[in-house]
């Protein structure tokens, strides 16, 4: 039933076409997780550490973002999204900068990590003991050097399981772009068995790549995390 | 650690600027991210093959212009347009009144009605009477969706709009729908392939120029008169100098161009 | 000598109401920006729509709660299956909760209903069968596949739910003569379900958040509406903006009804 031919790595077979889709939904994960991550620091800070004009933007944000489904988000981000960036610009008489697909890709699921891992962060700050930085602070460091020394080294633990969630959303966050028709795996898939009809086994080889990259992943962050809690007291 | 974070914010930086520097004077085509054979489909390597693909490359080459394919998702392919995403669409895009109030057409560059092809062991006719209390599926966002909607609808058929054409041709193999109206061109290499022997074409539909309108053109922005006065000759020189019917040739043996 | 204790004013932490001068402000920001996406942006084509609209919001409810209810029910088989049964079972379980957990909804989806369309051109006598008129249409297959991604992660919620019940009541359980599935129905069960009621609200509103893909398989739920509404009218802003409303309000909606049905059961609060 299934003519395994169509998997070959050269043309006809369209393994090369999954293969480089699945790469393009690497970047795309890799991309978004850590602009998600930056923005999830500069909320956490702001949550905690900022005014409250800023708090309140901070949990707008976060509860707009975690209330609407990440498609609507995505279309939303996408055509909304870098439109109104243009429009913005040209305002500053800015010229409309040209955003590839994979940089619109990246903003978007950056953007929905963000929130999320806002509050995955705050969590995990909270949870430093907070003798740790006022000691920091009594030694004179700048806000910048607490956070880069003392704060965000000793959050990393309790950070970790939610982070490692959050990953594991990205990866899957990716195949929505298929909707925009932006060539990631999950459209290839579809586009190679759109020309050859053997859907059930494109959909079956995407499938197994999705879940080898999951279960690559839990390996990878068991190895992070048992590193990062040695010396602390394990789970019970 | 540190250098860690130098080099991500520096990679991040050569990202955003990389995003931001656009190749001068580059055209982007939108094609729907979907295959739709004869038209435009992707083949294994990745590359776009098909008769609306010479099509962009000839009068690309006649109007020197540096085209690069943009594929965007067929739903959302006018609002990548006027957003600035893509600065024109070839994809079969019919030119309508109703499109017109949004965006910009070039001459038309061919023109085919629509058909309706259902299974070979059901006998219908293209028309209300024939496909009532059917199901008839549709790609939406087309002049199809609109057409069936108008006439096939309140005569009591059910209308199911896909995102692709291929998706609606493979719900019809596989016994889900009971027709499905598109392209004449396109259906009849569905229905010639082997996926498609199941079925056959029942005919073209009444003609209704206000919703099938005169063809298909290019999609353009509204003001984009200069692109589309290169287009416009692009199209003319083409068919004068045959390179049009050279490329047609290898895919029709009719003159796809139309009344 | 007095033991009141008065502590001056400026020392007691102030009350955060709502109208602090700062919220007043933004609030404010806000109506303006309200004021002026609903006066610029066409708004036109509403009225046409409402019919539609409505009835895309219902099949999105409909879809939310029948496969939320019946997820639960295999997420209960799946989790105990993994705290007792026998180990084939528990693999089993195991791995099919990874499978489903590990790969996007959106591949699932269209694996079951692109996927089985093709088997079904493959194989016509299916056709005949007494299970067609079901399996021609779209909806049954968003319901399966949204239904086994809930299972598949409530499952996981439940396992620790079930793993979490402490051993002692289970103990005092058999010592009362309680037979296995007794034991199961009066101790096991509602203490295990009252663990994991908390998270519920959350994974309702996650699985919410789910429903609109059943629109790239032709269901005609709320998402469709709107997409429709962006290919007859062209509008970029106006129908996702509205779309994310409905969503804001629905996950409202939710979250307060859930907060309702939690302050109906009393529980012993710290």
């Amino acid at each position: 039933m299934f003519n395994l031919n169509l998997l070959a790595l050269e043309a006809p077979g369209w393994g090369g076409a999954l293969l480089s889709g699945f790469a393009s939904s690497l970047q795309l994960a890799v991309g978004g997780y850590c602009l998600g991550l930056i923005l999830g620091v500069g909320g956490a800070c702001g949550k905690l550490y900022g005014g409250p004009i800023l708090r309140d933007l901070m949990e707008v944000y976060t509860t707009l973002i975690r209330a609407v489904p990440e498609l609507v988000l995505i279309l939303l981000l996408y055509y909304a999204g870098t439109d109104a960036v243009n429009q913005v610009l040209a305002l500053f008489n800015a010229g409309p900068i040209d955003i590839n697909g994979l940089v619109a890709g990246i903003f978007v699921i950056g953007v929905v990590q963000g929130a999320y891992s806002t509050e995955v962060l705050r969590g995990a700050i909270k949870a430093v003991p907070p003798g740790q930085i006022e000691a920091a602070r009594a030694y004179g460091m700048s806000p910048f050097k607490v956070m880069r020394r003392v704060t965000l080294p000793a959050m990393l633990p309790h950070a970790i399981p939610g982070l490692a969630n959050l990953w594991l959303i990205a990866t899957k966050d990716t195949a929505l772009l298929a909707v925009v028709g932006f060539s990631e795996l999950t459209l290839v898939t579809r586009q190679a068995a759109g020309a050859t009809k053997a859907y059930m086994m494109f959909f079956l080889a995407a499938g197994v790549l999705y879940l080898m990259l999951t279960l690559v992943s839990n390996v990878i962050i068991g190895i992070i995390e048992k590193r990062a809690r040695r010396g602390m007291p394990g789970a019970v | 650690m540190k250098s860690i974070v130098k080099t991500l914010a520096f990679a991040l930086v050569i990202g955003a600027a990389g995003a931001g520097i656009a190749a001068a004077e580059q055209v982007k085509v939108g094609f729907a991210a979907e295959p739709y054979p004869p038209f435009t489909s992707p083949d294994a390597n990745g590359n776009w093959v098909g008769w609306e693909v010479d099509f962009k490359d000839a009068i690309c080459k006649e109007a020197k212009l540096d085209c690069v394919v943009v594929p965007v998702a067929w739903d959302g392919i006018i609002p990548a347009l006027t957003s600035k995403k893509i600065d024109m669409i070839i994809g079969s895009l019919s030119i309508t009144a109703e499109r017109k109030q949004t965006i910009d057409f070039s001459d038309k560059y061919f023109n085919t009605l629509p058909s309706v092809i259902g299974p070979k062991d059901q006998q219908f006719g293209p028309d209300a009477e024939g496909l009532k209390g059917k199901i008839i599926g549709v790609q939406m966002a087309t002049i199809h969706q609109v057409y069936a909607q108008k006439y096939f609808a309140p005569a009591g058929a059910e209308v199911k709009a896909y995102q692709t054409q291929d998706e609606a041709n493979q719900d019809l193999a596989a016994g889900r729908i009971d027709a499905v109206q598109a392209d004449t061109i396109a259906l009849k290499a569905f229905v010639d392939s082997e996926a498609g022997s199941c079925c056959d074409v029942k005919g073209q539909v009444a003609p209704d120029d206000e919703v099938l309108g005169p063809g298909a053109g290019v999609g353009l922005r509204q003001g984009d008169t200069e692109l589309k006065d290169k287009i416009n000759a692009a199209i003319k020189a083409i068919r004068a100098n045959g390179v049009y019917d050279e490329f047609s040739k290898k895919y029709f043996d009719f003159d796809v161009f139309g009344g | 000598m007095s033991h009141e204790i008065t502590v001056p004013d400026h020392i007691l932490p102030k009350g955060r109401s709502l109208f602090e001068p700062h919220r007043l402000f933004l609030m404010a920001v806000f109506a303006v920006i309200v004021f002026c996406i609903v006066w610029f942006l066409r708004w036109d084509w509403v009225p046409k729509y409402t019919g539609q609209l409505a009835a895309g919001i219902g099949q999105s409810l409909i879809l939310l709660f029948t496969t939320s209810a019946v997820g639960f029910l295999l997420a209960l088989v799946l989790g105990l299956v993994q705290v007792t049964g026998p180990k084939p079972l528990k693999w089993l379980a195991n791995g099919f909760c990874t499978i489903i957990r590990g790969t996007p909804l959106l591949l699932q989806l269209w694996l079951l209903y692109y996927g089985l369309g093709s088997v079904f051109a493959q194989f016509p006598e299916i056709r005949s069968s007494f299970l067609w008129p079901y399996l021609r249409q779209a909806w049954p297959y968003g319901f399966l596949a949204l239904t086994i991604s809930f299972a598949a992660y409530e499952g996981e919620v439940m396992r620790g739910a079930f793993a979490g019940v402490p051993k002692g009541e289970l103990e005092a359980g058999r010592a009362f003569g309680m037979g296995r599935f007794t034991l199961f129905r009066r101790i096991w069960l509602p203490r295990a379900i009252n663990r994991a009621l908390p998270t519920l609200t959350g994974e309702t509103v996650l699985q919410l958040k789910a429903t609109p893909l059943v629109a790239t398989i032709t269901v005609v739920d709320v998402y469709n509406v709107i997409s429709r509404v962006r290919q007859d009218t062209y509008l970029t802003y106006e129908p996702l903006l509205l779309l994310a409303l409905i969503y804001l309000i629905l996950t409202g909606i939710l979250i307060v009804g859930f907060r309702f049905l939690e302050n109906l059961v009393p529980t012993r609060g710290a």
